[in-house]
């Protein structure tokens, strides 16, 4: 059995069909990219997987458990962490605050530790600190982690939303659009961190990228998706010459 | 770092830069050399305060540095400066000054020790200048307990409208509730009156177990906080306002209904319990429990709620309990603040928690600053000194603090002092690098 399984997902807005019939078998250690033109519902599909949204149809399981209709946090917490295509930072927390918030559900202090200051409470602050401090200078921001975010540069905000994601210490990781709005330099950067990343925990990695450059270099499947349906499923080479998948992007040609 | 900008400020602006030259060595003052200073003036003024007084042709002492005054017999204005700079700005000044060093160094050894030991230092300080100034008059001890029971109540709301970043109305609920409860509770066990009968328990009693029912009027608030919470936390905006209106509306027309509680006329005759030191550590407890919860990252959980909820769910953040939980706990403490309230005042009825109260607290919090403790100690502490100032104005008292507050959120959206984290440790520190800067600029 695979680490996430999604089976047979659809979804309805309404009169619209966002996501047909999607499947996704993802193993332990696997990074696999999800790409598309715009509006093609790969967003969609995240936030159904992280149950942000609810599937019309269809199941999604992690690890054995079937995790369709439990919450975005309990989901979470059991091991699927996201990032976000527009970041979704915390405007008044710190950079360290932000990753010690993902520990949130790991903490066991309760209410009388945060009432009463207790020493439980102080070793376990104690300890996620650490382990954020440890995060951020994995992503290469550890120099800003009394900052505000807001204050910080573009590229170094989405590290500082990779690091929280890190942080739930996930089984699986969803990246949405982890370059957008980068410039080349960064995006290397970027890749080189996921990479590393990738090594040090050994996690499944999802990610939806346009870039094909980064997702080619990183993926060993893609699927497009194109109107909430999947046209091609292959490795980076297969998805490259795919007349389907050229055809989605480009259009077809005018036949004369 | 002083030589360098000072002869700058000085070409631009003399006076300013005379000013801050002044309060240069000012700036090495520890908190514990400020307390000290202060408990010296109000010495003073236990033993000269009164004759100086009535040489300065005032009947009696200034009650609030003379802020009273300035409506109500104008004429007197120049005295009740003169005494308050005689007896209040002069002496700290001096003994502020003097007593640097000493007190950096107390503050310095006091620090070796656990936290605590500096705490209760400062604490005891504290209490002991409130204790002598509050001595002088009756007004002083009661409009010390009532600010300090508005420190209470708008630190509980600023948890839910600054650091949840929702807006809640039912303030003065929760605060009856507690206020209802507490005094149901002494007056039932401990006091003979007409009301509620024969006390059941002895009358000596009371005072020890007033905690109780304290605690009893803030749980009582809390379960009807979660009458409020339960249909307005399943979505965001709007909702939690106009519920808790409503709430604070049904609360008051419950008690104006129900005979038993005395009707539209209220509950009075409360025992004396509340008196300064209860009073003074319920506000400690309060503020520290307070400002413990919203440090911890399960009390900055609210502000991710704030500020990105589908970030915070994403990230295991467990929104809907967050939300509760702080909505249950700011009810706690109003129902508390309701408790003391009741018994200091030792007369309650409906409408003492209507729209009125409501205003008076949501302007404390919205002036002092969102999402800051300290903020709301300012707000507490300075609109009661405002709203003492402006008494002789009666009811057009209600016109102008509304356009104080519009100006504030025009000015400073989020309040005077908004968005800091208040660190104890570093409130007890000594003050030693601006103390070597002052050495060096006075050399």
């Amino acid at each position: 059995m695979a680490l996430l399984e999604v089976h047979n997902m659809t979804h309805w807005f309404g009169g619209l069909r966002a996501v047909h019939n999607f499947n996704l078998t993802l193993e332990a250690g696997q990074i696999r990219g999800l790409i598309g033109p715009n509006g093609a519902g790969k967003t969609t599909i995240f936030n159904l997987i992280t149950g942000i949204y609810h599937p019309t149809e269809g199941r999604v399981v992690l690890d054995g458990e079937d995790i369709t209709a439990l919450s975005p946090n309990q989901i979470a917490d059991r091991g699927m962490s996201r990032t976000f295509q527009n970041l979704r930072l915390w405007r008044y927390l710190t950079v360290l605050e932000h990753v010690k918030m993902a520990r949130y559900s790991k903490l066991t202090y309760g209410l009388v530790g945060a009432f009463f200051d207790t020493p439980k409470r102080e070793a376990e602050e104690k300890a996620s600190t650490e382990m954020a401090m440890e995060l951020l200078e994995l992503v290469g921001v550890a120099h800003w982690a009394d900052q505000l975010v807001t204050s910080l540069p573009y590229g170094a905000q989405r590290r500082v939303e990779l690091a929280r994601a890190l942080a739930t210490e996930p089984k699986v990781l969803l990246l949405d659009e982890p370059t957008a709005g980068m410039n080349p330099e960064e995006l290397i950067q970027m890749m080189e961190i996921i990479r590393k990343v990738h090594s040090q925990f050994g996690m499944a990695i999802f990610l939806i990228e346009h870039r094909m450059k980064f997702v080619m270099e990183l993926c060993e499947i893609i699927q497009t998706l194109n109107f909430g349906e999947v046209i091609a499923e292959g490795t980076p080479d297969e998805i490259r010459n795919n007349p389907v998948v050229i055809e989605a992007y480009l259009g077809k040609e005018v036949e004369t | 770092m002083t030589t360098d900008s000072l002869p700058v400020n000085a070409s631009q602006n003399g006076l300013r830069a005379r000013l801050a030259r002044f309060w240069e060595p000012y700036r090495s003052v520890p908190l514990l050399g400020w307390l000290i200073a202060l408990l010296v003036s109000v010495g003073l003024e236990q033993l000269v305060g009164r004759p100086l007084a009535w040489a300065l042709g005032m009947s009696k002492i200034p009650a609030l540095f003379g802020i009273v005054v300035i409506l109500d017999k104008p004429l007197l204005i120049p005295s009740a400066l003169l005494y308050t700079i005689l007896i209040y700005l002069l002496p700290m000044a001096i003994v502020a000054r003097l007593l640097t060093g000493f007190s950096n160094r107390l503050a310095r050894r006091l620090l070796q020790y656990p936290l605590i030991v500096s705490a209760l230092v400062h604490l005891v300080l504290a209490y002991a200048v409130l204790y002598l100034w509050t001595d002088i008059s009756d007004y002083r001890l009661l409009v010390a307990r009532l600010t300090m029971i508005a420190i209470i109540v708008t630190l509980s709301l600023n948890v839910v409208n600054g650091y949840m970043g929702e807006f809640s109305c039912s303030h003065p609920g929760f605060m009856s509730l507690g206020a209802y409860t507490a005094s149901v509770f002494t007056l039932v066990l401990f006091i003979n009156d007409n009301r509620f009968g024969e006390a059941i328990l002895p009358t000596s009693w009371g005072p020890f177990f007033f905690p109780i029912g304290l605690i009893l009027g803030g749980v009582v608030s809390a379960i009807g906080a979660l009458l409020v919470a339960i249909p307005s936390f399943r979505t965001r905006g709007d909702y939690l306002a106009i519920i808790s209106l409503a709430f604070m509306f049904i609360v008051k027309s419950l008690f104006e209904n129900l005979e038993v509680f005395g009707g539209a006329r209220g509950i009075s005759s409360q025992p004396d319990y509340a008196t300064l030191p209860v009073v003074f550590v319920w506000t400690v407890l309060s503020v520290w429990i307070i400002n413990n919860f919203v440090r911890s990252t399960l009390g900055k959980a609210l502000n991710a709620v704030r500020d990105d909820e589908m970030a915070a769910e994403a990230m295991t953040v467990n929104t809907r309990k967050t939300k509760m939980v702080a909505f249950l706990f700011a009810a706690f403490w109003a129902g508390v603040a309701g408790g003391l309230f009741a018994h200091v005042l030792r007369y309650i009825n409906p409408d003492t928690f209507g729209i009125r109260k409501l205003a008076e607290v949501l302007a404390m919090v919205y002036f002092g600053g969102l999402n800051s403790v300290t903020g709301s100690i300012v707000g507490a502490v300075g609109l009661t000194l405002i709203s003492e100032a402006l008494r002789p104005l009666e009811i057009y008292k209600w016109i102008i603090i509304p356009v104080m507050l519009i100006l504030i959120m025009i000015y400073r959206p989020t309040g005077l002092v908004a968005f800091t984290e208040f660190d104890v440790k570093s409130l007890f520190q000594p003050k030693e690098a601006a103390e070597k800067g002052a050495d060096h600029g006075a050399a």
